[in-house]
């Protein structure tokens, strides 16, 4: 795969501009943490790079998750692969799943501690269900990279670093905009601070500690 | 100084004063011999009502719910498929157009060309449903979050997109809607009957004539249950079951004449003048004569009884939704007024202002009474649950001056909202009941069909349906003046 970059990038509201000029490039095998203020930059930068990046498989994990409420769970992880089917299969999926993807999909969702959940609609989850579902989607996806905003803000400690574990894990290549900054460290190689819309520090993670990552806030 | 008036008070007195204009201009004289006797008749046919008929009341219940399914089926399919080209203006002006000419007109149409062949109710139904459908169905789809569309993978085919993102979202709204709309349907069904189809209103009208008001009680109750009843045997389980067997049932009427229809088509709906190869020197005077002679008196008749009848149920709706509200009345009051304003409003206009007509003689009075028992308990219905959500303080005053000062100024605005909506269905129903002998547009139509001139017919509908378009602009106009952005309650036909 060939990196994916973003030149002299910038974003817009009216006259004002929120975000860029600015530049860079994502190397497969890369992870890349998004941090810095709320009202920095961080959510339009995502939302750049997914409209940039056309031609890649991107899978996308916005904020508001984008589940259908109405829908069982098995089916908004089944919206990952609905490109991978003619429209008939999928019609016929809505009324009577397949076992292979019954099987398929509930092995994920076990590994995110909610196969429980598999035939509930997303609209009577909790906050950090709800986040675990659209994390089943993207995995399920299997994109060639993963953009994701907030990915486990709703999940407290050990559920936050087991889902952060297995997206790297399923999406070695992605961007994630994170607010906590020991998650980001952890599970990232490359952190990319943004402060009133531009780059202000972009490091392996490796040489960057909690401390460094202060002054943007 | 004196008190200005607010904007919605100078719109209602207005609305007042040009129904009471009216009221100098229109025909309420009661021609019948006994008029109250006929109704002391009709209302103990209703208390001992004669079920022994049982095979004919059977098929009359049968064939009016087969037609209300495959009408409503159809039409909830083909306003599926508009609804997805919604955004082009073109569609949505072809629905408009079939939406605002009524059941009974279309009926009329099709039993020039198909005969009484089951086609002509089916499509009765099916044709101005598809109008609507479409139409409530877009507002619907245009409703559902964005974002799930968003996050699919890009190459994801539209149908499975649609499928997924949107139609998954909208799903129960759509069935609930669908729902209503099948009781809606059941009352087209039943009027459908009054032109010749074999549902409730042919055994009705048929019962009627000979007098038997006690099967006309039997029908009338069998119908109210079939309504009151509908949530307990239409089922999401069975409804491909009932969708199935419907067109089994709606009776095998007589054959389709097929040079009929096409000379129906071709040659009796093309305007007299151009026929004879007059062009368009025979075609102008021949409009303008049919305009001035009978669209102006239709039109300025529809318009009369449209405005009293409005205005009639806007002051019944405000006086009936206490009925309902909480803040009048306790536990078992309000069951009792539930139970009234569901007669009420099962009760389609037509079928009313056809009983009415046969116990007090053809005038607009039965004309504006049907009318405004029917729509005047949809609406108390629906301001009635509003009134429900209003909290009111703990030392709220009681009685008169509760409605006066506390609940009746909260829901106004929801009130003529509702009424404004209303309009246009009130004024499509003012000009169907011409067909019962009233002198309003569908007089007009049904004499024309009568006269075996179905070229005048025509155009007659045609204006009708202009009419309906105008009046629901001018209702959505008044509406944003009023600033009355109170979401509508689609549930409402």
């Amino acid at each position: 795969m060939t990196p994916l970059a973003l030149t002299d990038a910038e974003a817009a509201y009216g006259e004002t501009r929120v975000l860029g000029p600015l530049s860079l490039a994502l190397a497969p095998g890369e992870r890349i943490a998004l941090v810095g203020k709320s009202g920095a930059g961080k959510s339009t930068l995502l939302a750049l790079m997914y409209e940039q990046w056309q031609q890649r498989e991107v899978a996308l994990m916005p904020q508001a998750l984008g589940l259908v409420d109405t829908l069982s769970v098995f089916h908004n992880v089944y919206m990952g692969r609905l490109d991978r089917h003619p429209w008939w299969r999928n019609l016929i999926t809505l009324m009577r799943p397949r076992r292979s993807d019954i099987a398929d999909i509930e092995a994920l969702l076990e590994g995110l501690d909610i196969a429980d959940k598999c035939w509930i609609p997303c609209g009577e989850l909790s906050g950090g269900q709800r986040q675990r579902v659209a994390a089943a989607r993207v995995l399920y996806q299997r994109g060639q990279v993963l953009l994701a905003d907030e990915p486990v803000s709703a999940l407290d400690g050990p559920q936050a670093a087991s889902v952060m574990q297995a997206l790297a894990d399923g999406y070695p290549t992605a961007v994630l905009a994170m607010h906590d900054l020991d998650l980001a460290l952890r599970y990232c190689t490359r952190v990319i601070g943004i402060q009133a819309g531009e780059i202000a520090i972009d490091q392996p993670s490796q040489r960057l500690s909690v401390h460094d990552l202060q002054p943007l806030y | 100084m004196s008190m200005p008036l607010s904007a919605t008070v100078r719109v209602t007195l207005g609305l007042i004063a040009v129904a009471l204009a009216c009221l100098v201009f229109g025909d309420f004289e009661i021609s019948a011999h006994e008029p109250w006797r006929e109704l002391g008749r009709l209302f103990l046919g209703l208390v001992q009502p004669d079920f022994s008929s049982v095979d004919f009341l059977g098929e009359a219940i049968l064939r009016t719910v087969a037609f209300a399914f495959v009408g409503v089926g159809l039409g909830a399919a083909a306003g599926l498929l508009l609804a997805l080209l919604f955004q082009h203006l073109w569609v949505r002006t072809f629905c408009a157009f079939i939406r605002a000419i009524h059941e009974l007109f279309w009926a009329l149409i099709f039993l020039q060309s198909f005969g009484l062949h089951p086609i002509t109710g089916v499509l009765a139904i099916a044709i101005p449903y598809a109008g609507i459908f479409a139409k409530v169905y877009a507002e619907i789809l245009d409703e559902t979050d964005p974002e799930p569309a968003r996050i699919l993978p890009r190459r994801t085919g539209h149908l499975s997109v649609l499928l997924y993102a949107r139609i998954s979202q909208a799903w129960p709204h759509l069935v609930s809607y669908t729902a209503y709309r099948l009781e809606c349907g059941l009352r087209s069904s039943a009027v459908i009957g009054f032109v010749g189809m074999p549902t409730l209103g042919f055994h009705l009208a048929g019962a009627f004539a000979q007098g038997h008001y006690a099967t006309v009680g039997a029908l009338l109750i069998l119908f109210y249950v079939l309504i009151g009843t509908l949530r307990l045997w239409v089922r999401p389980r069975l409804l491909p079951l009932y969708l199935l067997a419907a067109p089994f049932c709606l009776g095998t009427g007589l054959p389709i004449v097929w040079s009929n229809v096409s000379r129906f088509f071709s040659h009796d709906i093309v305007p007299a003048p151009l026929r004879r190869g007059e062009g368009l020197e025979g075609l102008l005077p021949w409009f303008g004569d049919l305009f001035v002679q009978q669209a102006l008196p239709g039109i300025w008749n529809t318009l009369l009884l449209t405005q009293m009848a409005l205005v009639v149920t806007g002051v019944l709706a405000m006086a009936l939704f206490p009925l309902i509200s909480r803040h009048f009345t306790g536990r078992l009051g309000g069951t009792a007024g539930h139970v009234v304003l569901v007669v009420m409003r099962s009760t389609p206009e037509y079928l009313l202002a056809f009983i009415l007509l046969q116990l007090w003689g053809p005038s607009m009075l039965p004309a504006v009474v049907a009318l405004a028992l029917h729509n005047g308990a949809i609406i108390g219905h629906l301001v009635g649950r509003r009134s429900n959500e209003i909290a009111l303080r703990q030392d709220a005053p009681h009685g008169l001056d509760r409605y006066a000062y506390e609940v009746a100024p909260r829901v106004y605005g929801p009130f003529l909202a509702l009424l404004f909506y209303r309009w246009e269905i009130i004024m499509r129903e003012t000009a169907i009941l011409g067909i019962l002998g009233i002198a309003t547009l569908g007089f007009y139509v049904d004499s024309a069909i009568q006269e075996i001139r179905f070229d005048r017919a025509m155009v007659l509908i045609l204006i009708t349906a202009l009419l309906n378009i105008g009046i629901d602009i001018l209702a959505r106009r008044l509406r944003s003046y009023l600033r009355l952005r109170h979401t509508i309650n689609r549930q409402s036909c």
